[in-house]
């Protein structure tokens, strides 16, 4: 069992933060536990989503942002939609996985390259190239074999172009991405 | 002939590649039941969830420039078949509501977007505006004897205050289309559960349990085949089925359509536009249960 010692610890900017950037008062929960109840991935959680929403209501920045379950949400909603306080509570896991990133940790360092990829794929083509998103993710895992069982399965419908669709605004895409660096960086 | 239902229409990138059947045979359901799709201009990628992992105003945005491209046309609305697509889409727009967030997107944006077209789903098109009736009027070819699964995934309905449409925990907007078609259509109990999302790349264990629970529940109501109108959904079960058979110890078998590609097939539109042959889990064992129901019937 962790013990955390809250007198210690307690972080207030770290909660304001998190209230600041998700537009949730995170006060409101008392930890009914439903949120973690109708959780799918709670069984791949390192700590549970009750337990992080009692974990940032104590301010507990660096417990909260190096878990791995902040890059295992797949924000399918359950926590929101079931909350009977009405919190956001996907939401707020997204801001942390935010706050996470800025602060260079990523304990599920295979979903991040995942994440990054895509978002790379995006800003390069302005559409996801399915192909190349792969073959990224690939190289910079090294895991060389990811799917491969699924090629045989998939390469003879014809679904899976080799070339990327572009499109002919690709460039504002890319501003997009380029105006929101500059927007952080500032 | 124009229609009274004109619409913007968004495919979502996995329409150009892993979900080419769910895009085409959304286009001929809605060219045979008088809805008029007008693809939006040089549209791009939602950034769908990477992009709100990372940051809402950079998701928004990458939402935000489809919606602004959008309202250059002539049309009723936003639609698109993707629920992630929709979520982003929806989701972009409601946080536009506040004047002060709606700026800080506008700022990346190269056309400022004025945020006015309603956004819904083609399911929700179908359901609500074009009606389960005049659906039900047009089948040829009744699926009788067909037993499904209806699988909505999880984000189609939630949160309720965002995607307003249908239930949030027991949806029946498909269920409805299908039994519409004479489908026989199963009470499925994890109709909105979670099948894995897009973690079947970098952690396939989730998907392969998440996934094979869903398959082992669609067993238990003894479907015959899966129907989904998701294409994150559709891919976890369909392709990626044998990873879940050889990880978990499973042997399905189960084919997973789009919902579009049933009411295509009741309303008897040809092979080409359905796509069935891009299904991995050859469909042939679901229709051939049917056909023994529906001769089982007739005798």
């Amino acid at each position: 069992m962790n013990i955390v010692s809250l007198s210690n610890s307690y972080d207030a900017d770290f909660v304001d933060e998190v209230e600041k950037e998700s537009k949730q008062n995170v006060s409101l929960c008392y930890q009914c536990g439903n949120c973690t109840a109708g959780c799918p991935y709670t069984s791949f959680y390192d700590i549970p989503v009750s337990q992080i929403m009692r974990l940032v209501q104590a301010g507990q920045r660096e417990t909260v942002l190096s878990c791995k379950s902040l890059w295992l949400c797949a924000t399918c909603e359950s926590c929101t939609t079931r909350c009977p306080n009405e919190i956001d509570v996907a939401r707020i896991m997204d801001v942390l996985r935010h706050m996470a990133r800025r602060a260079g940790k990523a304990p599920e360092p295979q979903v991040k390259t995942f994440t990054d990829s895509f978002l790379a794929s995006v800003e390069k083509h302005g559409r996801v190239f399915e192909m190349g998103l792969m073959v990224s993710y690939m190289t910079k895992t090294g895991r060389l074999m990811t799917d491969s069982d699924l090629a045989p399965k998939i390469l003879p419908k014809g679904k899976l172009a080799f070339t990327p669709h572009g499109i002919v605004g690709k460039q504002e895409v890319a501003n997009i991405f380029k105006r929101y660096n500059e927007e952080r960086d500032s | 002939m124009s229609s009274s239902l004109t619409f913007a229409y968004y495919p979502g990138c996995s329409g150009l590649g892993t979900s080419l059947e769910y895009d085409t045979s959304t286009r001929a359901i809605c060219a045979a039941l008088g809805v008029e799709l007008v693809d939006i201009p040089d549209w791009s990628c939602c950034g769908s969830t990477p992009a709100h992992t990372v940051d809402h105003t950079l998701s928004s945005a990458l939402s935000a420039r489809n919606i602004a491209q959008a309202e250059e046309l002539d049309v009723q609305g936003i639609i698109t078949p993707c629920p992630s697509c929709l979520t982003n889409l929806k989701t972009a727009s409601h946080r536009m509501e506040d004047e002060a967030f709606k700026e800080k997107v506008n700022k990346l944006l190269e056309k400022p977007v004025e945020n006015k077209l309603p956004i819904m789903s083609v399911l929700q098109l179908l359901h609500e505006q074009v009606g389960v009736e005049k659906v039900a009027e047009k089948v040829v070819k009744p699926l009788e004897g067909l037993r499904l699964a209806p699988y909505y995934g999880c984000i189609m309905n939630r949160p309720p205050e965002v995607m307003n449409f249908d239930d949030c925990e027991n949806p029946i907007a498909m269920d409805e289309l299908m039994a519409a078609l004479g489908a026989d259509v199963a009470p499925f109990p994890l109709k909105v559960e979670c099948c894995g999302a897009s973690f079947g790349v970098a952690r396939k264990d989730i998907v392969a349990k998440l996934s094979g629970k869903l398959l082992d529940a669609a067993e238990d109501v003894e479907a015959h085949a899966f129907v989904t109108a998701c294409p994150l959904c559709q891919m976890n079960l369909d392709l990626r089925q044998s990873q879940v058979n050889s990880l978990t110890g499973s042997k399905h078998d189960m084919p997973v359509f789009y919902y579009t590609q049933l009411i295509g097939k009741a309303l008897g539109l040809d092979a080409k536009s359905l796509q069935m042959d891009k299904l991995c889990v050859p469909p042939s064992k679901a229709f051939r249960k049917m056909e023994e129901a529906q001769q089982a019937n007739a005798s």
